[in-house]
């Protein structure tokens, strides 16, 4: 499904990604692992279309199609989602608006007419349903004030009604105690099918008990330098990054 | 991979046209160029009016005379000359029209253009309109339901026929003739305009409305509007404007005077969208507008705007607060983008004891604009325990706008509490990114952040009048961004 090959980034001329290879097929999940400012970050904002990054070399493919030239909003209209680590405020935009809005653009891009209230109200519910979220929450502006926790769940809320084929979570257990990092990771699994993909950023193992990954990869310094099954990253948890660098 | 720049933006932002740009073609009875006291007198008689109204009209005339235009506001532009302008121009056409079939199908055509179609809001929407096309007034629906309640809406015009001991009585009794510049002109040579009459205890059952625009080339135009609530009456009123492409500075001196009897409510909504000028701030209406309303015992004047047009706004919607719990409020949006300048906000004024006040401005600018917020809190040494609150929010597009916060507060009441906040921000490329993300592209992006930026006025007006006005900020706003 995606394919990342020999992919080099820069930004202000400083190169961080440095030939990245991946390959992830419907149905798998992966994780990529690795210390503070080996690029994970990057890696994730480069694949969803951050225009602060210069692409050098290489390539990102969706389904045999190039996406070096598309914008992130056609990007994400082709089906790659990112849960942010940081999620901005948009004051007095409201969760149901900014939802209703992300649809409605995503189907106009599709040739699709715009799904009627009354449907969009009731996927709302259910997806809301689904992921345990109050209704209350869905009329609040969109970030503002919210709980760490309360921010992460609202970005797989936002991938659970967006349906994407890739999702990419960057760092999305960082801020949440265990009881929220559950709740998220449960979304995560109730969501997570054969027909799409998911690609797990994270710092710590400890996300991956609860979103059992298929394969680990570990970044460092702009590199991929090793992959493997899920016991790489109990590995990992072990013995830290230091023995591959 | 293809960056959507700030440059870009800026010649997508330059390249987008007016909108509701176009012109209709009718035939226009339209005075000659020049204002003297013979031009005043010709009006008057133009619309029949008894000789007490154009006394009066020549009164301000001779205090207009002695007047020199105000130069405080923080605008810069190229004063009109006032014998340049044609101060009278009225569409050809049948005068009195008992149903839609009988307008000018050309006129329909151009309501449906500007997405006013009369026939439609007649069926589907509560609202009764008095559309006023180069100041004469072509079509009123809906007298009946009102005329059962005693409502009176009607041209101002008529009103002087009608009407005259209100008009005698309340005409210039809140925006005297000697009150500023523009008021002194407006008062000499107003076309047209509307006038109603809520009696007391009555609440009006619709949405009175009111769509305004300037349709000749070089005329002024000069609308007085004239509401009055009796005592424990309500009336929702709306005002919407939308004008065609034009070269030509085109002005524009407006007067409105609310008077609010005891326990009455107005609530007076506006979506301004004249033309703004082209992308060089060639161009566009300069508008020069007096608003003010005055609360009795236990009234309320409510004033929302959404301002998204002129080359030059100056417009300060303003509450007397005279009886003793009189509550004023000001919500309003003003949008700037290319060379526009707004130089806008509001008065209110606490005379009476326990009298409350709130203000809500929304600034946004784009382009090479400027724009200003300019309010005055007053207190009166005799208003005990008077209250205000205000809050001054800009959003910032680019780095070649201005955001300005005039605020002045005068209390001369120990007892009184005023409060003010202030903030200032800009639109975040993270918030774009994010957006982006999510498959909203940047122009749909910053429709949605300044529509939640502006949420706490939008959410003032009334249904059918938000929709159109959240419309026009994307329009406005069309590709701006920093």
């Amino acid at each position: 499904m995606l394919k990342v090959n020999n992919l080099h980034a820069n930004i202000n001329g400083k190169e961080i990604l440095k030939g990245i290879n991946l390959d992830i097929k419907a149905g798998e999940v992966h994780a990529i692992m690795g210390p503070n400012g080996s690029g994970k970050s990057t890696l994730a904002s480069v694949i969803a279309g951050k225009e602060d990054f210069e692409v050098t070399e290489g390539s990102v493919v969706l389904n045999d199609e190039d996406l070096s030239e598309l914008a992130p909003e056609v990007r994400a209209h082709k089906g790659i989602f990112l849960s942010f680590q940081y999620p901005v405020e948009i004051p007095g935009v409201t969760v149901t608006n900014f939802i209703k809005t992300a649809i409605n653009e995503t189907r106009k891009a599709q040739g699709m007419a715009e799904l009627p209230a009354k449907e969009m109200l009731q996927l709302i519910r259910e997806k809301a349903d689904l992921l345990e979220i109050d209704r209350k929450f869905l009329s609040r502006s969109l970030n503002e004030g919210f709980s760490g926790g309360e921010k992460k769940r609202n970005e797989i809320f936002q991938m659970a009604m967006l349906e994407p084929q890739l999702a990419i979570l960057d760092e999305t257990d960082s801020g949440l105690d265990i009881d929220a990092l559950k709740v998220v990771a449960n979304g995560v699994n109730k969501i997570k099918s054969e027909k799409n993909a998911v690609l797990l950023i994270t710092h710590y193992q400890r996300l991956l008990d609860y979103i059992v990954p298929d394969f680990v990869h570990v970044l460092y310094n702009g590199k991929i330098v090793k992959s493997g099954g899920k016991e790489l990253a109990h590995e990992l948890e072990e013995k830290g990054y230091d023995w591959l660098k | 991979m293809s960056k959507f720049t700030e440059d870009d933006l800026k010649k997508e932002l330059e390249t987008k046209e007016y909108e509701y740009g176009f012109y209709t073609d009718i035939e226009s009875d339209k005075f000659p160029v020049g204002l003297n006291e013979d031009v005043v007198i010709a009006i008057s008689k133009k619309k029949n009016e008894p000789a007490w109204m154009t006394d009066w009209r020549l009164d301000a005339f001779r205090i207009w005379k002695e007047m020199t235009e105000p130069e405080w506001a923080n605008i810069r532009y190229k004063k009109p000359s006032f014998q340049d302008i044609s101060y009278y121009a009225a569409p050809k056409q049948k005068p009195k029209l008992n149903s839609l079939d009988e307008v000018d199908p050309e006129l329909l055509k151009t309501f449906e253009k500007l997405g006013i179609s009369v026939g439609e809001q007649k069926r589907l929407s509560n609202v009764a309109v008095d559309i006023v096309m180069d100041s004469v007034s072509v079509a009123t629906t809906f007298k009946k339901t009102l005329n059962e309640k005693g409502i009176i809406f009607c041209p101002i015009s008529e009103a002087i026929q009608n009407h005259p001991e209100l008009v005698k009585k309340y005409m210039g009794s809140i925006v005297p003739k000697t009150d500023n510049f523009y008021a002194a002109l407006n008062s000499a040579v107003f076309s047209d305009g509307s006038f109603c009459y809520i009696p007391k205890g009555v609440t009006c059952p619709m949405e009175l409305s009111t769509y305004f625009r300037i349709n000749e080339g070089g005329t002024g135009q000069f609308e007085r509007t004239l509401l009055i609530a009796d005592e424990g009456s309500y009336v929702s009123y709306l005002e919407g404007c939308t004008a065609p492409t034009r070269d030509e500075n085109q002005l524009h001196a407006a007067v409105v005077e609310l008077i609010a009897l005891d326990d009455a409510e107005i609530k007076y909504s506006t979506v301004q969208n004249w033309f703004p000028g082209d992308k060089e701030g060639k161009g566009g209406v300069f508008n020069f507008v007096t608003k003010r309303g005055l609360c009795e015992k236990n009234a309320k004047i409510s004033w929302t705007q959404v301002e998204t047009g002129s080359a030059i706004t100056w417009k300060y919607p303003s509450c007397i607060l005279k009886g003793d719990n009189a509550v004023g409020e000001f919500y309003s949006i003003a949008v700037t983008n290319n060379y526009q300048q707004a130089d806008t906000g509001t008065k209110m004024i606490h005379l009476g004891s326990n009298t409350k006040s709130t203000i809500i401005s929304k600034g946004i600018s784009a382009g090479h604009s400027q724009n200003s917020y300019r309010g005055l809190v007053q207190i009166s040494p005799r208003a005990n325990n008077a209250r205000n609150f205000s809050q001054c929010d800009s959003l910032l597009m680019g780095d070649k706008c201005g955001a300005h916060t005039f605020p002045y507060i005068e209390a001369k009441n120990k007892s009184a509490q005023i409060e003010h906040e202030a903030t200032t921000s800009k639109i975040g490329e993270d918030q774009l990114f994010y957006c982006n993300q999510r498959g909203i592209n940047t122009e749909k992006a910053i429709a949605l952040i300044v529509n939640g930026f502006g949420k706490e006025v939008l959410n003032k007006l009334p249904m059918e009048f938000a929709v159109e006005a959240q419309k026009l900020l994307e329009i406005s706003l069309e590709g701006s961004v920093g």
